[in-house]
């Protein structure tokens, strides 16, 4: 179990074409695509990323990124929005609330991280998750800061303007951060700290008695993953203009869950794959004759069949299948990616 | 980070650390007793009356949380399957119940049934059959996809969670998204003079306290004084080795799965009868199970009963005596004792490692 080890399982040529798909997307699909389904794709990726990046990494499976998430665009629609609605209403400009939201969402971050990061595996899962439900709770009873019907008229940046009116460019927003986060994450995984947070996945005893400190690496790993999961709270503020605590109540935080999970909890890539199951699910199922309604129920059997099918999620699939492309180029060869090893495990290493 | 390390570990800081603790843990005391500005009662001292009423609701809230919370523990104690669905099991009891008293009853009026047209019957019987249809559920559960998945706790946890989502919507399809309530037979529903300080207590309450006494000396006698219990406590602590015994822990099991979920369709019942079911009520019920249990510790059953008093005086005395301006932010009290527990003892009060 201790082998998994979060492996590139797409080869440069489809991620130079994703890309391309991504940049040129606004040319190829309709305005519905962009402004709804593929924004909402690439910022619930960001999200999802950094619940990857902390199990991956870190062996730490975290429910509480959508209440960081959360908080983060509680965070912006408390600063800038300007009377007629709930909250503060302080009224900054857009761009100087930013680094405050941030620096708010980090610094609870960090104070969850301390709390949470003495305990493993499935109690790190419970504690994460109750501090999720109870910052549902806090912004649905707090009237000063949200209450339930929460705050409307959060106003985007002067270079995104009105967002019902240049969809294209907030995705553009979204398609750079996301790729930077992207990167930022396979650059951390490589750095001294990435290397010791790995260590620590593996076998947090011998790291401690090699002298490291266990508890500050995760603690400083999840407030690094909050300054992740607020990059995409701060994008959903603009791109929906209203924030209120169902934004960040259970069923949010089991979805961003649902999209990891799809996606495959050691894959960074599958934050965005998974997303985008998740997100064409969301708005087409309805369209099913037999699911109208019951989108949910037909989401929770999804995650119900890859959870038992594929612990990995879909890139769990996608790397067994490359694997046996592989195969069946070189006969006899017996497969060595990663994934092999990953199939049928899921467990952070406790 | 060395010197921060050090620093961490001193006997200074250890020092400070007790002394904070016991500022956090004197401070709300001394103002419930004493201070009490500015909130609706004002302190013990000067209004004993609503002191008591507020400690009795805390108590009573507190049985509840354990009735629930207990069925939680057993499951994981035995088997390590945290049932992230418990909540859902809890909202299904309720629903089943509901159904059943107004089958029996008829449906009321607009606001349902009043408790002068139930009797001890049509209450009871709901109870059972509201346990009954968890238990089956939480089995049937058990059975299909978690006893395949044994050792791996997070897929099974991501089991139950899908399990949940899948509920919660069927729930809304079928019960309806409005708010509604079982209703208490009338032999509960009246108030009683408890010739203390002139309060006049409300019975159910009390009820909900019996209940919660009732099942909590029921769970210690059958873990601690019959076969099946003691096969339960050795599994706890081993379960290869039970298992190397010749004992069939798949029943034992199946029997813990049984009994835990049992007991999260009797908590919604109460919980229906003493507020009411709604579709959201699954998420709060999940979370104080799962405070009670971290604060007391995973799998033990004095824990459950420690962390549910906590929890239950916590939020209870943080509504009743926070300055009126302040009652919103009570819920932050949930998360400071939580907190507390955690950065004392990872474990929670009762934890043992695994």
């Amino acid at each position: 179990m201790s082998a998994r080890r979060p492996t590139a399982s797409l080869d440069r040529g489809t991620a130079a074409v994703l890309v391309a798909i991504a940049i040129l997307a606004p040319l190829i699909f309709n305005t519905y695509w962009i402004g709804t389904l593929l924004t909402q794709m690439l910022f619930l990726g960001i999200v999802a990323a950094s619940l990857i990046f902390l199990s991956a990494y870190g062996g730490m499976v975290s429910l509480a990124q959508v209440a960081l998430y959360g908080i983060a665009g509680f965070a912006i629609g408390n600063l800038t929005t300007n009377g007629n609605t709930k909250g503060l209403n302080l009224g900054w400009t857009p761009l100087a609330a930013i680094p405050v939201a941030l620096a708010i969402t980090i610094g609870l971050g960090l104070l969850f991280g301390a709390l949470s990061s003495r305990s493993v595996g499935i109690y790190f899962l419970m504690i994460t998750l109750t501090f999720s439900v109870i910052a549902n709770l806090f912004f649905g009873q707090v009237t000063s800061l949200s209450g339930f019907g929460g705050i409307s008229g959060i106003p985007a940046p002067g270079f995104i303007g009105n967002v019902d009116h240049h969809p294209d460019r907030l995705y553009y927003l979204a398609l750079v951060l996301a790729l930077l986060v992207y990167a930022l994450l396979r650059y951390i995984a490589r750095t001294p700290f990435g290397l010791t947070l790995q260590g620590i996945r593996d076998d947090p005893v011998r790291m401690s008695s090699l002298g490291y400190n266990v508890t500050l690496h995760r603690t400083l790993a999840f407030g690094f993953a909050s300054f992740i999961a607020a990059i995409g709270g701060v994008l959903f503020a603009y791109w929906n203009g209203h924030i209120d605590p169902a934004t960040i109540g259970l069923g949010a935080t089991i979805d961003v869950l649902v999209v990891a999970v799809i996606g495959g909890l050691s894959r960074l890539e599958g934050a965005w794959l998974g997303a985008l199951v998740f997100v064409l699910i969301n708005n087409y199922a309805q369209r099913i004759g037999f699911v109208s309604d019951r989108f949910h129920t037909l989401i929770g059997v999804v995650f119900l069949v890859i959870v038992l099918l594929s612990p990995d999620g879909l890139m769990g699939l996608w790397g067994r299948l490359g694997d046996l492309r592989r195969r069946g180029e070189r006969p006899g060869q017996a497969p060595t990616g990663g994934s092999e090893r990953g199939s049928g495990e899921l467990e952070p290493t406790v | 980070m060395t010197d921060f390390a050090t620093f961490a570990s001193s006997r200074t800081a250890r020092l400070v650390g007790r002394g904070l603790l016991v500022v956090l843990i004197a401070f709300p005391v001394i103002w419930v007793l004493f201070i009490a500005n500015g909130t609706s009662f004002g302190s013990a001292v000067s209004d004993p009356k609503d002191f008591l009423i507020t400690l009795l609701n805390g108590l009573t809230a507190a049985a509840l949380y354990f009735v629930v919370a207990s069925g939680f523990t057993l499951i994981f104690g035995l088997m390590r399957v945290v049932n992230m669905a418990h909540g859902a099991f809890f909202l299904f009891g309720g629903y089943i119940a509901l159904k059943v008293q107004r089958g029996q009853v008829g449906e009321g009026g607009s606001f349902g049934l009043s408790s002068s047209q139930v009797g001890l019957f049509q209450w009871v019987l709901p109870l059972i059959a509201g346990a009954a249809a968890v238990a089956g559920l939480g089995l049937l559960m058990q059975q299909l996809f978690i006893r395949w998945n044994q050792g791996q706790e997070l897929r099974q946890a991501l089991i139950t969670i899908a399990v949940s989502i899948i509920m919660a919507d069927q729930m809304l399809a079928h019960f309806g998204g409005v708010a509604q309530d079982i209703a208490w037979p009338g032999t509960f529903d009246k108030f009683v003079n408890l010739h203390v300080a002139g309060v006049q207590y409300t019975l159910t309450r009390l009820v909900i306290a019996g209940i919660g006494l009732a099942i909590g000396l029921g769970l210690w006698l059958w873990l601690k004084k019959t076969r099946t219990g003691m096969v339960i406590r050795a599994g706890v602590d081993d379960r290869a080795m039970v298992s190397a015994m010749g004992i069939n822990i798949q029943l034992t099991f199946a029997i813990a799965f049984l009994v835990g979920s049992a007991l999260a369709g009797v908590g919604g019942v109460i919980g229906g009868s003493f507020a009411s079911l709604a579709p959201g009520v699954d998420a709060n019920w999940l979370l104080n199970s799962l405070v009670v249990v971290i604060i007391g510790g995973m799998g033990s059953l004095g824990g459950a009963a420690i962390g549910a008093l906590l929890l239950g005086l916590t939020t209870n005395f943080a509504a009743a005596y926070l300055p009126a301006d302040y009652t919103f932010y009570s819920i932050i009290f949930t998360f400071v004792l939580l907190a507390i527990v955690l950065a004392v003892r990872p474990l929670g009060l009762y934890g043992r490692p695994a």
